[in-house]
């Protein structure tokens, strides 16, 4: 028995030490004594299927709803009672993956490589709440959102932001807008997917850094009213650019304004524009040269980031794995002993399969390329978002009574609860009296 | 609660008769984007189907890291080994199942390379013997992949199992892939199969 073992395994070592690559070493057998019939091998089908097509009604009924509650209804416990089942159904039913933050991806992707296939559903979940936006506001963000109800739900004692901070923070989000395009386009990487933080929560699995990092952002959102939507979220950073167009708004009793301020402490998000003071007008000369000189320097600053944008194209080309795996392939050929853990793995992945080894060097070639080549948009990019921050900071507005900014809002209808007018706890003719000329 | 006033498309604070010039500049600029939207929309539509790709392991790149029990969102991972049958020797010495030097040729679980215990053992006719992957058991660590890919037909391989599998719009295993043996395919034709039988 022991020789018959020792015989098979030196018989097994021999073929192996052939390099013939797995196949047909040992002939499969002919069964002879037995009806022995070979087992098929199953292949389950995906676990959707129906659930795409339900995902995209319930989409819809809910930004319905949310338009509803939050413009005709002005109810905040209605928008709180949705804000809960999308925490339930996107969120921890769903588990946040379908969703049309990820899916601008997706999207990108489908535009840029024609081979590329976008699910029905996936179009659908990108371009309603778009849609919905341009006609109601950020209702979507309101109660819809996983991501933001979540963070909605957590909010406990804001600290309104800076508003230089709060500005300077807004455009990370349109810069993380331009990355997870630029690495969608090429092919690298989904990091909005990669990075999400609420996702791991939902599914209750990921790995430590992850679940950390949603745990910090639902920390952080206790004081900080929604960070990610605000800061990071590179899809309310498009509805941000939609909701000023929108057909109809958030707004807080206009004719019965009385200037008590009580919309403006309640809203976590610093989203409420206070009236211009009283007083003589501040002189519009500077502002005027201001907003001629960004306007020239427009041009110039997106031309810079262009520049900046294609110096980082090596960079930014790591996040590709082929890059990944080449990098590591020249770095072993150098020395074996620094690499990292991932970067021995790569190499020996590169070792121990000739075909891929093969197409290495040319592939790695070819995404470089289509990074130099898409690099500098996103840094054009970049330089546009800023320029045209600049101008807006010099751009000014009368207000003759508390509104919600159209970008910066997000339909909590919290407001709402707070205003007197709207409770109707003040005679109209009072308010009216009230109210500044 | 709800009067006419507040769900006035725009406030009439200008008091003029008119829309004023903001109003005008606001609607046209809907408009814009209404058309653009549109038009994307129907660019993309042309390149939709009802159904996307998924993740699947080409398991002629795999390497057997074992990354895809430990990095998988699901525990256990949905990707699992699968044995195409018509490839394998049905050897007695199973270089998938025996670890190197077994004590014996039994089922005694110290001689098992499986950690899980996932393959079964049968006998069918001498000197013949079927290895089946029990999925549940299964965590897709790769061991009996590498065993068998080593020294044997290759008849065992991984693969995403889409009864499992989440479909992640980025798989955390694709991403920690040393082989780039994770692809994207189009979910009608959902597995990669070692083996002609397994052709759809």
């Amino acid at each position: 028995m022991r020789r018959t073992r020792g015989l098979l395994l030196l018989a097994a070592l021999a073929a192996a030490c052939t390099g013939a690559f797995g196949e047909e070493r040992f002939p499969p057998p002919e069964f002879t004594a037995t009806q022995y019939a070979l087992p098929a091998p199953t292949r389950p089908e995906a676990r959707d299927g129906m659930r795409a097509g339900v995902d995209v009604a319930v989409l819809f009924g809910a930004l319905c709803l949310s338009a509803w509650l939050v413009l005709r209804k002005r109810s905040r416990r209605g928008v709180y009672a949705l804000m809960v089942f999308s925490i339930a159904y996107f969120g921890f039913y769903r588990e946040g993956c379908v969703c049309p933050i990820g899916g601008i991806q997706n999207v990108s992707q489908a535009a840029w490589a024609a081979d590329f296939v976008l699910p029905l559903s996936a179009l659908a979940f990108f371009f309603l709440p778009l849609v919905f936006t341009l006609i109601f506001g950020r209702v979507y963000c309101a109660s819809v959102c996983p991501h933001g109800a979540l963070q909605d739900a957590v909010v406990l004692k804001p600290v309104q932001v800076p508003a230089w901070l709060d500005h300077a923070l807004g455009l990370l989000a349109y810069l993380y807008l331009g990355l997870a395009v630029l690495w969608a386009v090429t092919g690298a990487a989904y990091v909005i997917c990669e990075y999400d933080p609420f996702v791991p929560l939902f599914r209750m699995t990921g790995s430590v850094n992850m679940l950390t990092l949603g745990a910090v952002f639902l920390l952080a959102g206790a004081f900080v009213g929604r960070p990610y939507c605000r800061y990071l979220c590179p899809y309310g950073a498009i509805l941000r650019l939609l909701s000023p167009l929108s057909r109809w708004k958030v707004s807080i009793y206009p004719d019965r304004c009385i200037d008590c301020r009580l919309c403006d402490t309640s809203c976590p998000y610093g989203a409420i524009r206070p009236t211009t003071p009283v007083g003589p007008a501040p002189p519009r000369a500077p502002d005027r040269r201001r907003l001629a000189i960004t306007m020239v320097l427009l041009p110039l600053i997106v031309a810079l980031c262009a520049l900046l944008g294609s110096g980082l194209s090596g960079p930014l080309a790591r996040m590709h794995p082929a890059v990944q795996r080449a990098e590591a392939v020249a770095r072993g050929a150098e020395s074996v002993a620094d690499l990292t853990k991932d970067d021995a793995d790569r190499l020996l992945a590169f070792r121990q399969n000739a075909a891929t080894a093969a197409a290495l060097p040319e592939e790695a070639r070819d995404v470089m390329e289509r990074f130099h080549r898409t690099a500098p948009w996103f840094g054009a990019w970049v330089g546009l978002v800023i320029a045209v921050k600049l101008i807006a900071l010099t751009l000014r507005r009368r207000r003759d009574e508390y509104l919600a900014d159209r970008g910066a809002c997000v339909a909590c209808a919290r407001c709402f609860d707070y205003c007197p007018g709207e409770k109707g706890l003040l005679d109209p003719e009072i308010a009216a009296r009230a109210r500044r000329p | 609660m709800a009067d006419a006033h507040q769900h006035a498309p725009e406030s009439p604070a200008s008091g003029g008769a008119g829309p004023s010039r903001r109003d005008f500049l606001r609607q046209s600029l809907r408009g814009a984007a209404f058309l653009a939207l549109g038009g994307a929309a129907g660019f993309l539509a042309s390149r939709t189907a009802r159904a996307g790709n998924i993740w699947q392991i080409d398991p002629y790149l795999c390497v057997q890291c074992g990354k895809c029990a430990t990095h998988c969102v699901l525990n256990p991972s949905a990707v699992k080994c699968v044995h195409a049958y018509e490839m394998c020797g049905y050897c007695e010495l199973c270089t998938a199942f025996f670890e190197p030097d077994p004590n014996g040729l039994n089922t005694g679980a110290e001689n098992q390379l499986c950690p899980t215990g996932a393959i079964v053992r049968t006998f069918v006719e001498d000197p013949y013997f079927e290895y089946r992957i029990t999925e549940d058991l299964c965590i897709g660590c790769a061991k009996c992949v590498k065993g068998c890919t080593a020294f044997g037909n290759g008849s065992m391989h991984l693969q995403v199992r889409h009864d499992r599998c989440l479909n992640c719009n980025e798989c955390s295993i694709a991403v920690a892939c040393p082989a780039g043996a994770f692809k994207r395919v189009p979910a009608n034709r959902p597995y990669l199969m070692k083996g002609k039988r397994s052709e759809p």
